[in-house]
């Protein structure tokens, strides 16, 4: 074990005093073993999540988690970074606020720096109506005892008096706040949790894709891979916006389909907007990293894809979308745009649960909010492997809801994916 | 990306809004099986890495229904159709047209 395994004040001290020698590697380079009681498909958050979940809270041993390409390479480190527990519906609220609470605690459990910044979200309303539905939601968040705040248009803009206030189609009237919202570093969650798995034994395989199951009986016996076969007793799936295509190599046909959203970066600047506000007559959110950059996205390209990059309408779209709302970013120059595939479900909610292959167990269709749900979503996953029930929390994620009718469609736009 | 549409040329892909997966039909009320294959109909995609056929409207242009065969992989467009050109196709195929 190297000098200074544990991350504190003291270790970087002392390393600072014999040049940084005694680090070592934050995860091992994994070869695979012939047979794991679990192997987790797909290294992005969701998939070391679950996977240091299994090893810390349910005591699971002989683990690996099998990802295609390297740690952080999918959408845990292409999101906007944007956490949250602002929903609607009974059957997602208690879920988030999971996830939430986890995010709170993270990264002493983990013994690495998240960035947890909990700067707080704000969501803009521009009508009469929209008011009502965020006061809707808040009083929804205070009955499950979250914290939300309804502003009005002074609050607001005693917050951020630079907005565009009097925009003549869409003038800002207020906003709904939740304060423990915010953002965390994406990439440091992969590797936090990557380190933290790796340390309980956990075995993480880069570059190693799977490209088939092996199923008899209707019982999953392992995986195919780009390195040979690996034998496991139970197999967990959490590969986002392949979900479909993974699943398909075992015969399933799920209800979901894979969509691009785009993400841009502009060039740093000094501080200039210190939490999270969306606009709510488009489709346009914002933060600033700690580099100075502004961060923001909007809406999906909406077409079906897996190619990792949009198109111009939506780019163009989302920085009208920003100048509508503060039209200082103007003269800011943008510096990258990159795209990540979302596994967009039917109901625009995610799934957690069993497949009808013995085994075999799915989750996905995390649409383009997962990354806030990173935390609970591996927990109640490694729930579900390890005990084979689900977790309290995740009950409504089932995958057999679009068949019974209990969708969680928290826009209510039906089965229309690209309209979540 | 742009659309060549049969009737207005090549136009950019943000006059076209998108319904999805054109292989999906709706399937016959009447059949036994109806329940599980609206179920299908409603909820199942194939959700294809490759070639798939795929429903644009025109929108902002001469409103036509379009079948565009395009590869989700890389955005290629491979084929466009008038969505009624198809729909006739489809019948006289399965020897139902009316
Ligand atoms: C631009 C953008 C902005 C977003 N903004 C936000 C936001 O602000 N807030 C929020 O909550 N969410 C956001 N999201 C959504 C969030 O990032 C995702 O829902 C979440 O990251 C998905 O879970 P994951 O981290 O496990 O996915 P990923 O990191 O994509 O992990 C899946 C992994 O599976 C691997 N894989 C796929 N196929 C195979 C195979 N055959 N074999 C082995 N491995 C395979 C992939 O390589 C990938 O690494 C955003 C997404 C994007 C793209
Ligand atoms: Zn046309």
């Amino acid at each position: 074990m190297p000098r200074s395994d544990r991350y504190s004040i003291f270790s970087v001290f002392l390393e600072g005093l014999r040049g940084q020698t005694g680090w070592g590697q934050a995860w091992r380079q994994a070869t695979p073993k012939p047979n794991y009681d679990v192997v987790i498909v797909g290294g992005g958050g969701h998939g070391l999540a679950t996977a240091y979940y299994l090893a810390k809270r349910y005591g699971v041993k002989n683990i690996a988690v099998v990802e295609k390409g390297w740690i952080g390479s999918g959408n845990v480190g292409r999101n906007t970074t944007i956490v949250r527990s602002n929903y609607l519906l009974p059957g997602n609220i208690p879920f988030y606020e999971t996830s939430m609470k986890l995010w709170e605690g993270l990264e002493q459990d983990l013994n690495y720096n998240a960035m947890v910044s909990q700067r707080g979200v704000l969501n803009l309303y521009h009508s009469d109506a929209q008011r009502d539905a965020y006061a809707r939601r808040g009083n929804a968040m205070r009955l499950h005892g979250i914290d939300s705040e309804l502003l009005d248009r002074d609050a607001v803009r005693s917050m951020y008096p630079w907005l565009n206030y009097d925009n003549a189609r869409f003038p800002i009237q207020g906003g709904l706040l939740q304060r423990r919202g915010g953002t965390v570093r994406h990439d440091a969650v992969a590797w936090g949790y990557a380190r933290g798995a790796d340390r309980l034994g956990v075995d993480i395989i880069e570059n190693t894709e799977v490209t088939g199951f092996r199923i008899s009986n209707g019982k999953i016996s392992g995986i195919e891979t780009t390195r040979g076969f690996i034998g496991a007793n139970k197999v967990g799936l959490a590969v986002a916006g392949n979900s479909s295509r993974v699943a398909g190599m075992a015969g399933l046909t799920l209800p979901i389909e894979s969509h691009v959203l785009q993400a841009f970066v502009s060039e740093g600047i000094k501080p200039f907007i210190d939490g999270v506000v969306t606009f709510g007559a488009g489709h346009f959110y914002v933060s600033q990293s700690d580099k100075g950059g502004l961060v923001f996205g909007g809406d999906i390209d909406g077409y079906n894809t897996y190619a990792q990059r949009g198109n111009l309408p939506v780019v163009e779209d989302v920085l009208e979308g920003g100048m509508a709302l503060m039209p200082r970013i103007g003269r800011v120059r943008l510096l990258r745009s990159w795209g990540g595939i979302m596994d967009m479900s039917m109901d625009g909610s995610p799934i957690i649960d069993r497949t009808p292959i013995d085994g075999l167990f799915f989750n996905g269709g995390w649409c383009y909010g997962g990354f806030k749900a990173t935390p609970a979503s591996g927990l109640c996953f490694a729930h579900l492997i390890a005990r084979n029930e689900t977790h309290e929390v995740a009950r409504a994620y089932r995958l057999d809801r679009f068949r019974t009718g209990h969708m969680i469609d928290e826009k209510g736009m039906g089965n229309q994916p690209n309209l979540h | 990306m742009r659309i060549n549409c049969p009737h207005c040329g090549l136009r950019s892909n943000d006059e076209f809004s998108y319904l999805g997966d054109a292989s999906v039909v709706r399937p016959d009320p009447a059949a036994p099986n109806a329940t599980e294959a609206f179920y299908a109909f409603g909820y199942e995609r194939a959700n294809i890495a490759g070639p798939m056929q795929e429903l644009w409207y025109h929108a902002a242009g001469c409103h036509a229904w379009l079948v565009v065969t395009r590869d989700t992989r890389n955005h290629e467009i491979l084929d466009v159709k008038s969505a009624q050109e198809v729909a006739l196709e489809r019948q006289k195929a399965a020897g139902t047209a009316q």
